[in-house]
């Protein structure tokens, strides 16, 4: 009987291998299919190589922007701004949920403010942010944090609160300090919330530092696009778009990663 | 002076709308290495009642008293057991018995060792490693019972401990806990609504009334069925005497409010 069952689990687990055998070849030959269309479509005339480039082209482009360095450049200008506008808006929004949790007074007060500011798209603020702190990586960075800092407040401090008193009920029957039940519970047990923000505001940190870029800067991805877009240089936009794709999926692999580290624990429960 | 001393315990909540009384009038006291067992329909504010000894709430009016001391927020004199474990998932079980400690600023050496020996004398000595969710129901509410003796309280209070628990596990459960609290010569104080559990494990009874809830009635259960393990005071000949006596009782004013 149980060689059966060994049989049947054997037979379950090569059924599930297979599947994923299969998803994994659609999903290439998709991803194959569009990119020699594209270079069909463009070599043949079908689409307008002027405005569609080619992969070809994005590929020759690539590798001499590589030769001369200004990709890396312009690359790791980018990268740098996202990693740290996507921090700061993470840490000062969890900071000041923090915050908020620990006065339920300024909580109230703030509140009103708090919804006006994430209603509000922030990118306008954009012109403001150069005013303010001068036309280069300052606003940048700020403006990739100020796109997610809000929602990351109001999130996460609704997580704070939503943390099931009995938990606090334990470590206070302890005599603990505010400081003690928000270190030792109200923080951990709204890890996972943390994380889904992390996750989002990676997403956020692109968009704004993308627009800040386009607003003010000489150099980086979105200077990229739209110096290509003003000398007509379609190419150049092509390659920009492409390696934010890639940048931004493994950054969110990263978080993805990080979640799985971090509260591994947490469902078990 | 007895050990508790509670003296005309009232508690009121307030919201916006209106206020409810959840207790009035209680006084009673309990004696050093007394087990007494708080029962009454649910409602009746038996877990209010724990919450006010144990500091977390403040009564409205009237003092309670722990060994000549007004409690006005929570002591390392009293732990507390709520009705689920409410182990932190996100710690090992070793990191969660000594919870307490480290929150007191009670960790060493040999705190952590007594923790970790209580834990071991629970038959979960080689679970220090584990994590919450790898443990089942039982397992988890003794490593809650460590968590809570590991600081060494003088008063328990047990609000509802093994409700969440299958019959089988609670009355295991029942026979640990209460032999542990009587090797330790602790003093404790169990809410709960099952009257034969009540009975099993106390020396005496206090039953409250609907809400608000005030003593309606106190049992002294005789020493051949309160000496004996919950399990085996469950099988006396008096057993199902008392536990008629104690129904008739809620019976009674059950149908008198109704």
């Amino acid at each position: 009987m149980s060689n059966h069952n060994h049989e049947l689990h054997k037979e379950y687990v090569k059924n599930l291998s297979k599947e994923k055998r299969y998803v994994r070849l659609t999903q290439v030959s998709m991803l194959l299919f569009f990119f020699v269309m594209w270079e069909v479509a463009t070599a043949k005339q079908w689409l307008d190589p002027l405005l569609f480039s080619s992969p070809s082209r994005v590929w020759d482009l690539f590798l001499t922007r590589i030769q001369d360095g200004s990709l890396i450049t312009h690359t790791s200008v980018t990268l740098f701004e996202t990693i740290l506008g996507f921090l700061l808006g993470t840490i000062i929004g969890t900071i000041v949920a923090g915050i908020l949790w620990w006065s339920p007074f300024l909580s109230k007060v703030l509140d009103p403010y708090l919804v006006i500011l994430n209603s509000m798209p922030k990118v306008a603020l954009g012109p403001i942010l150069i005013v303010g702190l001068g036309p280069g990586f300052t606003s940048i960075v700020a403006m990739g944090a100020l796109i997610s800092v809000v929602i990351t407040i109001i999130v996460v401090y609704n997580a704070f609160r939503g943390v099931d008193d009995n938990y606090l009920k334990v470590i206070n029957s302890f005599g603990a300090t505010k400081r003690q039940s928000f270190f030792s519970v109200i923080l951990p047990s709204s890890y996972p919330t943390i994380i889904s923000t992390l996750k989002v505001n990676v997403g956020l940190a692109w968009v704004g530092v993308i627009v800040g870029e386009f607003l003010v800067s000489k150099q980086g991805l979105g200077y990229m696009i739209v110096y290509g877009f003003q000398v007509f240089n379609f190419t150049m936009v092509m390659l920009s778009l492409i390696i934010i794709a890639i940048l931004a999926t493994c950054m969110y692999q990263l978080v993805e990663l990080l979640e799985k580290k971090l509260i591994r624990r947490h469902n078990t429960n | 002076m007895e050990f508790l001393e509670l003296e005309k315990v009232e508690k009121t909540f307030f919201s916006k709308e209106s206020y409810t009384e959840a207790i009035r009038d209680i006084t009673f006291s309990v004696k050093k290495g007394e087990f007494v067992s708080l029962i009454g329909p649910s409602g009746c504010g038996k877990s209010t009642l724990l919450s006010l000894i144990s500091g977390l709430i403040l009564p409205t009016s009237g003092s309670i008293q722990l060994d000549g001391t007004e409690i006005k927020k929570p002591t390392p004199e009293t732990g507390y057991m709520l009705q689920q474990d409410y182990l932190f998932p996100w710690l090992s079980i070793e990191e969660n018995i000594t919870l307490g400690l480290k929150t007191m600023g009670k960790l060493t050496k040999e705190s952590r060792d007594h923790a970790l020996y209580l834990l071991d004398q629970m038959g979960l000595g080689d679970k220090t490693k584990k994590y919450p969710g790898e443990l089942s129901g039982g397992m988890r509410q003794r490593v809650a019972l460590v968590r809570m003796l590991s600081t060494e309280p003088k008063l328990l209070l047990l609000d509802e401990p093994f409700s969440a628990l299958d019959y089988q596990t609670k009355l295991k459960l029942e026979d640990l806990v209460f032999s542990t609290i009587k090797n330790h010569k602790k003093t404790a104080l169990l809410v709960t609504h099952d009257i034969g559990e009540a009975i099993a494990m106390s020396d005496r009874v206090i039953l409250l009334s609907d809400r608000p809830g005030v003593i309606q009635k106190v049992f002294s259960i005789p020493a051949e069925i309160k000496d004996r393990l919950p399990f085996d005071a469950r099988n006396h000949s008096d057993f199902n005497g008392w536990f008629q006596e104690v129904w008739k009782e809620l019976e009674s004013f059950e149908q008198s409010q109704s």
